[in-house]
């Protein structure tokens, strides 16, 4: 296990770098100018000339890629061009504030999604059945901005029950949370939840019925095995796929919604990618790309360990 | 001409939802002002706002003050210069190269350091000295446009200043009102690292920042010891939000959770007249046109064509597109402008006599003149570009222009307009519809139509060249009494309004709602507004 665990580990670096490298490409093949936005509008050649150098953008390309890579591996992630902020104090509030919001969405979705998927898996009454699925097609197919644009609607501009935009006055300090702040999660985690439960929603209800189908379900029933024990039986052998989709969609969530942090005006990763890209901000942008793929691949590490602990029958050579 | 467009009537929904909802009410503490910018994050706090116009009307004029103010008080005139932090300035009447600015005595910092001439210097040297220790490059970098024509500075006594132009230069007045001071004394205080001063920034202005949260908010409180009386604010607190989306905006206000929105999306002006909020509107140094091209080969060349390009819009259809929050527009400035003059030609909708000067110049419907124009998707001042410009393009095709879009996002098209036409990227574009700002003499009307101001370093992105309009630039330049300037830049806009320099569309009203709680706003003619008289009652 720890063999494999390094061995993971070590996958991560060639895939992390990848990630950045293809991020670094595509927004010097993009049209446009990474210091374009702080250049004045008369800026002369010099001056240009003068500010590209301040950047370092007047190296080559791949003398750029690897110093910052390179400033990176040293714990330095340089400056955004638009604030002259450290990258990394601009990064990690927002991931804070997404990983906030995204663990409130996931928990409702996990709860929710596995629930139902449970219920219409285990149901052999067709509505059930058809109303769970018709719920998860929905929760997956309606773009969750405009749900969220629905519900601001109804909830804070007609009913003025809650809060239409932003976070709470404790930001991601969870300890000080009041109503108040709780009231500002509500929409965007409902917003954000919808997806992952649909998905879990279709994911648990087809591994269950799949597994109920199995012969050694049929051969616990002819033991006469109690239903609740049959039920754990089938709960063990569906988890390990499932893990392996809790897992995604957690990952997914943490990298952010440009969408729903823009409807919701939340100030996380999804919110300063936008910004990043709408301004060409090369080193905010890179350094935002890199900490979420981090995140992304260690979540996907930690879901592969966990089924393996789960399920013996999962083996990492 | 100016807001509300609403009276100030009280909201139904507002009232109803204040009893209903305590914990909506009990968020409007009493006297703080609640506004939700359109920016994804608060500009640059130290001094030099980022961010534009935008970052300078709120991040600008309400922490900080320059040594010339814009007199931000009236709605009915264009803004004026006032006395800032100088109480007079006047040029040297030989060299006219040299101007000695008076300083207002008894002015402190936030921090309560008091401001001086050595202050000012300080401040010069940290946008223009790259060997001193304050120098920094992000306010350097934002105050370009305004600190190209000065050669040195130095201290007279204790409240007098000198600055030294490289040459006489009758616009300085108008670039000074854009440097802004802050303290030596905090940035000091801070270990001399402006991004620490960036949290705890100080100047001189209304108001005092005291807590930033970038991306999210800024929280200002009065400067009761504010050195204008009249300018003390009538709110206690100011609060900024970064809400880039229109719709959340508009959702923000809407439910309460604002008091102000800038920007709100022009299809959604009967809604908010509908809940009782105030739409203000009011002209403002704006225009959305199309920057021509005049290298050889462009179609523009002709004057024939330009004109009827500019007599083929239907500027009043687009005006009913954007909601009412536009002016048609009759050439660079608008035509209660003091440097709007006196043009012979008449900017308007008139199709045939577009179709005639056309066939004049060999083209027609069956055999129209092919351009390309540069457009963004949105961005600053960009207003509602693809519709626009679409409808534009329906508009031009009716008399013989076919028009082909090279579209591209808003930083991409300002890179393309900052290059000038020769850039070897803007090869085979006959036009870029980049919008554009007449605050000051030089951005709106010598800039861009002198020849001898071509990119990179000047505006004049097409190589627009006469001899008439390089004359009335050149002496508006050096214009150093107020009226004499104003009168040849009359002359100026005329002579490029006759000539058709550029295509001119509409002018942007600057729409912004405000809840109906908001008292005592005045909505200047100006990209800068005066936060100070606003309270919410």
């Amino acid at each position: 296990m720890h063999l494999y665990i390094l061995r993971r580990l070590l996958y991560t670096l060639p895939i992390i770098i990848g990630v950045t490298f293809v991020c670094f490409s595509f927004i010097h093949l993009a049209p446009g100018d990474p210091i374009s936005a702080v250049l004045p509008e008369n800026a002369s050649a010099e001056v240009v000339a003068q500010i590209k150098a301040a950047y370092g953008f007047d190296q080559p390309l791949p003398v750029q890629y690897l110093r910052w890579l390179w400033n990176v591996a040293n714990g330095d992630f340089g400056s955004s061009i638009m604030t002259r902020r450290p990258v990394i104090s601009e990064v990690m509030p927002a991931v804070a504030n997404t990983a906030l919001l995204a663990i409130t969405a996931i928990m409702l979705s996990f709860a929710l999604g596995i629930t139902l998927g449970l219920v219409s898996g285990f149901s052999d009454r067709r509505i059930t059945d058809r109303s769970v699925t018709g719920f998860a097609v929905i929760g997956i197919s309606v773009p969750h901005y405009w749900l969220g644009m629905v519900m601001v609607v109804i909830f804070a501009v007609l009913l003025r029950a809650l809060p239409a935009t932003g976070m709470g006055p404790a930001g991601t300090r969870i300890w000080m949370f009041t109503w108040e702040d709780l009231r500002h999660m509500i929409l965007p985690a409902i917003t954000l939840a919808m997806i992952p439960t649909g998905v879990l929603a279709r994911s648990v209800r087809a591994m269950v019925a799949e597994v109920r189908r199995q012969e050694f379900v049929q051969t616990l029933k002819g033991k006469g095995l109690r239903r609740g024990r049959i039920f754990l039986h089938i709960i063990k052998n569906s988890a390990p796929p499932i893990m392996a989709i809790m897992g995604l969609q957690f990952a997914q969530l943490l990298g952010g919604s440009i969408l729903v942090e823009t409807v919701f005006a939340w100030p996380g990763t999804g919110f300063l990618l936008n910004a990043a890209i709408a301004t060409r901000d090369l080193p905010l942008l890179q350094g935002t790309v890199i900490v979420l793929a981090t995140f992304f691949v260690m979540t996907n590490l930690f879901v592969d360990i966990l089924q393996t602990m789960v399920d013996p029958r999962v083996k990492r050579a | 001409m100016t807001g509300p467009l609403v009276s100030r009537r009280t909201a139904l929904v507002g009232v109803a939802a204040a009893g209903l909802l305590p914990s909506v009410a009990r968020a409007q503490a009493a006297g703080t002002l609640r506004v939700a910018m359109t920016l994804a994050d608060i500009p640059l706090t130290t001094g030099q706002p980022s961010q534009g116009g935008e970052g300078q009307r709120f991040i600008g004029v309400t922490l900080y003050d320059a040594l010339i103010n814009w007199d931000l008080s009236r709605d009915d005139v264009s803004a004026k210069l006032q006395p800032g932090l100088a109480l007079s300035w006047e040029v040297d009447a030989e060299t006219k190269t040299i101007w000695t600015f008076k300083l207002r005595p008894g002015v402190t910092f936030h921090d309560g350091s008091k401001f001086t001439a050595e202050a000012v210097v300080w401040n010069f040297d940290k946008l223009l000295n790259r060997s001193s220790p304050q120098f920094d490059q992000a306010q350097a970098t934002q105050s370009g446009p305004w600190i190209g024509t000065i050669a040195s500075y130095r201290v007279v006594d204790e409240m007098t200043v000198q600055v030294v132009n490289k040459a006489p230069d009758a616009v300085f007045p108008y670039q000074a009102v854009n440097l802004y001071m802050s303290s030596p004394a905090r940035w000091k205080e801070m270990g001399g690292d402006w991004n620490k001063v960036a949290m705890a920034p100080s100047g001189t202005g209304p108001w005092v920042m005291e807590k930033v949260v970038p991306r999210e908010r800024a929280e200002m409180r009065r400067n009761a010891a504010y050195w204008d009386p009249k300018r003390v604010p009538k709110s206690d607190r100011l609060i900024l939000r970064c809400m880039p989306d229109p719709t959340t905006r508009l959702a923000a206000l809407l439910s309460g959770q604002v008091d102000w929105i800038e920007a709100p999306p022009p299809d959604k002006v009967p809604r908010i007249k509908s809940a009782g909020m105030q739409l203000y509107t009011n002209v403002y140094p704006h225009v959305w046109p199309y920057q021509l091209s005049f290298v050889p080969g462009s179609p523009f060349h002709d004057v024939r064509i330009r004109k009827a390009a500019n007599l083929a819009i239907d500027r009043d259809g687009l005006v009913k597109l954007l909601g009412g929050l536009a002016l048609p527009a009759k050439g660079m400035v608008n035509p209660t402008h003091p440097w709007f003059g006196k043009p012979t030609f008449d900017i308007r909708y008139d199709p045939d006599a577009a179709k005639a000067l056309l066939k004049d110049a060999g083209f027609s419907t069956a055999k129209p003149v092919k351009v390309k124009f540069l457009i963004s998707t949105s961005g600053s001042g960009q207003m509602q570009p693809l519709p626009m410009n679409e409808f534009i393009q329906e508009n031009l095709k009716e008399v013989g222009i076919d028009v082909t879009f090279d579209t591209m996002d808003w930083e991409a098209l300002r890179a393309r307009r900052r290059g000038g036409v020769e850039l070897p990227d803007n090869k085979g574009a006959d036009g870029i519809n980049n919008s554009w700002g007449f605050m000051d003499p030089d951005l709106g009307l010598i800039g861009t139509a002198w020849s001898q101001k071509r990119p990179p370093g000047g505006y004049n992105w097409g190589g627009f060249s006469d001899p008439i309009a390089d004359d009335l630039a050149a002496r508006a330049k050096v214009a150093f009494v107020p009226a004499e300037q104003d009168a040849l830049l009359a002359q100026l806009h005329a002579r490029i309004v006759d000539q058709a320099m550029w295509i001119w569309v509409v002018h942007d009203l600057n729409p912004r709602a405000l809840g109906p709680k908001v008292k005592g706003y005045v909505e200047a003619q100006s990209w800068l507004q005066d936060l100070t008289p606003v309270w919410v009652s």
